[in-house]
């Protein structure tokens, strides 16, 4: 029976039936539900971990204790995760041990689009690259196996139209031949110092194991049914893998493939049987030039990068354009209405629709004072990223999830003019926002950090985080006091405040930036769309409303601008209220004047 | 099914439910026999952003999940600005089915662009093929009490046009929305459906 599955949904099915028992994850689009839907399996443990690091070490742990254990996380996880994965591939894994990278071409939802390829030659692990479902759920399989027929880490990535798109997927074999997690007997841990001590004497002749398993596993390469060779016309042969083998296929039907499931390590033996049955290769892939770098210190005359874009993501419309100017696809092949569309008439702009902090969210009334107090934000990311937007226009910088704290105190200590004040969200700050908060007391900084608390993971779709009161597979769990945390870490000034309350937060954060000591300010409303909170919706009273303007700069969607005045949609209002608090005449409330 | 080939592009704003009709139009192909690939954006633009599905049908094979400029059978627009952006999407053949509403971004709002008119909205589609509908389905949603159904009610007025019969597409809606709304959103895909007939009949 075929079913369709999201590469997402088709990786976790793979890692159950693979007998993965193990699961742990911090979200990250578009790895998301990876982790979500194993955890719905019978049997699994599966969890949130506060970062991809403390993911990737957990699954190691389950790994070395001899059950199959994955992590997953989106590209940039795998930056924070990278010292585990390191050593890993070191120690190598005593049970199956799998990490999938979701990596995000085009960066639909991300800082980057590092191409994590990369971090298979890095890191001396091999990779899977899936290009469909079907090969999702496949390779997951596989992945386990290689990993313990070659005793190392495998990487498996997918990119977000893997991760994302639905296709068909066989589901005939639903079994998993693997008991429950809790019915297993406890195993004995099984002590090998020489394997998984890395001191240096232990880790000088573990790298030369880690080369010999490169060694084989090239020859593998050579080998697996997860590479394979599609015959066609002997004038164009194509090397591509992932997704992009099938736009590939879809604009050079008739050509010869060399199809790579494998992205790492490569074999130059395949390689080069494949450039003896072509007379020309083109290699198709997105981001990097991998596998043309590749083909090219091997010897081989290949065309890539010449004709494909190095940044962005690639889509059949792409692959199309660019291989007619580039004279490699022939004419007569064309679908002439796809290129013309878009170059020869003229197009029309239109009004661009970035995303916005919805209406009622509570982020809103924290970087609205901020404006007004004309502070320098040191950001970082997640929802409240968009406070960078228009009219917001309140975050100065962000560059990576946790990045906030110690770019303040660094602003702080090279001493600017401005008021400062480092943002971040709840799960940001239990990710990576603790070490450097730390740092502020203890070099004796004077910063302001603002935790933006909304009790949830809000911009990967509502994960619980340490502060939620809730896990993963949805048992009730202690919830970590960010006040009491912070006091903690020795900060004295700790305060909370309902970031709705203008007046009393422009008091606050004027007080605390201004003030010579370290403080946390936490500003504390749950996300409006976890908790479906709707009020009524507010309306304008047309009479009153002078049109000057000021509740548009408090850029919330439902705030409508109409010849003279404002309305306000109710489609879109929750009711919550703040924009009462800013309008100067009064023109809006909560009656229903109709 | 004798059609070798069938894509789709929905069209929206997040929050409007496109990815769920989107789903509800994967699996209607699956149910007729086709193969079929889906593929859409989750993450930040989910956040009031332009947001956009494509969805594509193969009697034998499709292989990419994304379908290619100037080749999408059926545009579907959720929100006219949204239809209008997606317009290159649409073969010489293909046909267009906006919902009348629209849904000001702020862009617009900030006095940074301006809306364009309905009128120059259905000018850029026609220019791209002359089978544009448009539909008032968040009328007809509100009035069945939930704007949220505009969707169930663009896919009734699409299955119309598509030779497969409203108890396949049904089934599907049934399995796929909440239980507690199956009849609601029943009577949106009729109602959508209804409407649809009107305008071929007209
Ligand atoms: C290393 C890394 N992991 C994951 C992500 C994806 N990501 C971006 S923001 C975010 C969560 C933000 O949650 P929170 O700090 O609570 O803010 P909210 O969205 O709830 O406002 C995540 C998981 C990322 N960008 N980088």
């Amino acid at each position: 029976m075929k079913k369709l599955l999201s590469g997402n949904e088709a990786v976790a099915y793979g890692a159950y039936l693979a007998g993965a028992r193990l699961g742990s994850a911090y979200p990250g689009t578009p790895s998301t539900e990876i982790m979500e839907e194993f955890s719905k399996y019978p049997g699994v443990y599966a969890e949130w971990s506060p970062n991809e690091k403390v993911a990737m070490d957990v699954a190691v742990g389950a790994s070395y204790a001899g059950k199959r254990a994955f992590a997953s996380m989106k590209h940039v996880g795998v930056n924070v995760a990278a010292d585990s994965l390191f050593y890993a591939s070191y120690t190598g894994s005593r049970a199956g041990l799998v990490l999938v990278s979701a990596d995000d071409p085009g960066m639909h939802s991300s800082q980057n689009e590092q191409d994590s390829r990369n971090y298979a030659k890095f890191a001396k692990v091999p990779m899977l690259d899936p290009a469909d479902s079907e090969e999702a759920k496949l390779f997951m399989v596989r992945a386990f196996e290689i990993s313990e027929q070659f005793d190392t880490p495998v990487v498996v990535r997918t990119t977000t139209r893997i991760s994302h798109s639905r296709t068909l997927v066989d589901i005939a074999d639903l079994d998993s031949t693997s008991e429950e997690l809790e019915d297993a007997e406890p195993t004995q841990f099984e002590i090998e110092p020489s394997k998984y001590v890395m001191v240096p004497a232990n880790a000088r002749l573990r790298h030369v194991i880690v080369e010999e398993k490169l060694k084989k596993l090239t020859e593998f390469a050579a080998e697996t049914e997860l590479n394979r060779v599609e015959p066609g016309n002997s004038e164009l042969g194509i090397i591509t893998g992932g997704v992009s083998y099938q736009y590939a296929k879809e604009i050079f039907p008739r050509a010869t493939f060399l199809k790579l499931g494998m992205a790492y390590p490569l074999s130059k033996k395949l390689f080069n049987s494949f450039a003896e049955r072509v007379e020309k290769i083109l290699v198709v892939e997105e981001l990097d030039p991998f596998y043309e770098e590749y083909a090219r210190q091997i010897g081989l005359k290949v065309l890539g990068k010449e004709v494909f874009p190095l940044t962005g993501e690639f889509s059949p419309t792409l692959i199309r354009e660019c291989g007619y100017k580039s004279g490699v696809l022939k004419e007569e092949t064309l679908n002439l209405t796809a290129v013309t569309s878009g170059s020869n008439e003229a197009k029309e702009p239109l009004p661009l629709r970035p995303p916005m902090l919805c209406p009622g969210c509570g982020h809103r009334g924290i970087f609205y004072a901020l404006q007004k107090l004309r502070a320098v934000v040191l950001g970082d990311i997640g929802c409240y990223t968009l406070g960078a937007a228009p009219p917001l226009n309140a975050m100065h910088t962000v560059g990576c999830m946790g990045a906030s704290i110690g770019v303040v105190h660094g602003v702080d200590k090279a001493r600017v003019k401005n008021r400062t004040a480092a943002v971040l969200g709840d799960s940001t700050f239990f990710h990576a926002g603790i070490a450097p908060l730390m740092n502020i007391v203890y070099n004796r900084g004077v910063s302001t950090t603002i935790i933006v608390d909304n009790r949830i993971t809000a911009m990967t779709g509502h994960q619980a985080n340490p502060g939620t009161g809730s896990t993963l597979q949805g048992d009730s769990a202690p919830v970590i006091d960010l006040e009491k945390l912070c006091r903690g870490l020795g900060i004295e000034k700790v305060e909370t405040v309902n970031p709705f309350e203008l007046s009393n937060v422009l008091k606050v954060l004027k007080e605390h930036m201004d003030s010579p000591e370290p403080s946390v300010i936490i500003a504390r409303y749950p996300c409006v769309l976890n908790i479906k909170e709707r009020k009524p919706a507010l309306v304008v009273d047309s009479d009153l409303c002078s049109d000057c303007g000021t509740c548009l700069r408090i850029g919330c969607p439902s705030l409508l601008k109409e010849e003279g005045h404002v309305s306000i949609d109710p489609l879109l209002c929750n009711g919550c209220g703040y924009c009462v608090q800013v309008c100067p005449r009064n023109a809006i409330s909560s009656k229903n004047n109709n | 099914m004798d059609t070798e080939k069938l894509d789709f592009i929905v069209a929206g704003v997040g929050g409007q439910g496109t990815i769920l009709a989107s789903d509800i139009l994967a699996e209607v192909g699956v149910e007729a026999g086709y193969v079929v690939k889906k593929s859409e954006v989750h993450g930040m633009s989910q956040r009031g952003g332009s947001v956009e599905s494509h969805v594509r049908w193969g009697k034998d094979v499709v292989y990419s999940p994304l379908a290619e400029k100037g080749n999408v059978d059926y545009l579907l627009g959720f929100e006219m600005l949204e239809a209008a952006r997606w317009r290159d999407f649409v073969a010489p053949w293909g046909t267009v089915i906006v919902n009348e509403h629209k849904i000001t971004p702020s862009s617009v709002n900030l006095g940074h662009a301006i809306y364009p008119e309905r009128e120059r909205i259905n000018d850029l589609l026609k220019k791209q093929s002359s089978k544009v509908t448009w539909v008032e389905a968040t009328l007809i949603a509100k009035k069945l009490g939930h704007p949220a159904l505009a969707g169930v009610i663009i896919l009734g007025a699409l299955s119309k046009l598509i030779d497969i019969g409203p108890g396949v597409w049904l089934s599907v809606v049934e399995r796929l929305v909440p239980a507690r709304f199956v009849e609601l959103n029943r009577e949106a895909f009729l109602a959508g459906r209804n409407k649809q007939q009107q305008e071929t009949s007209a």
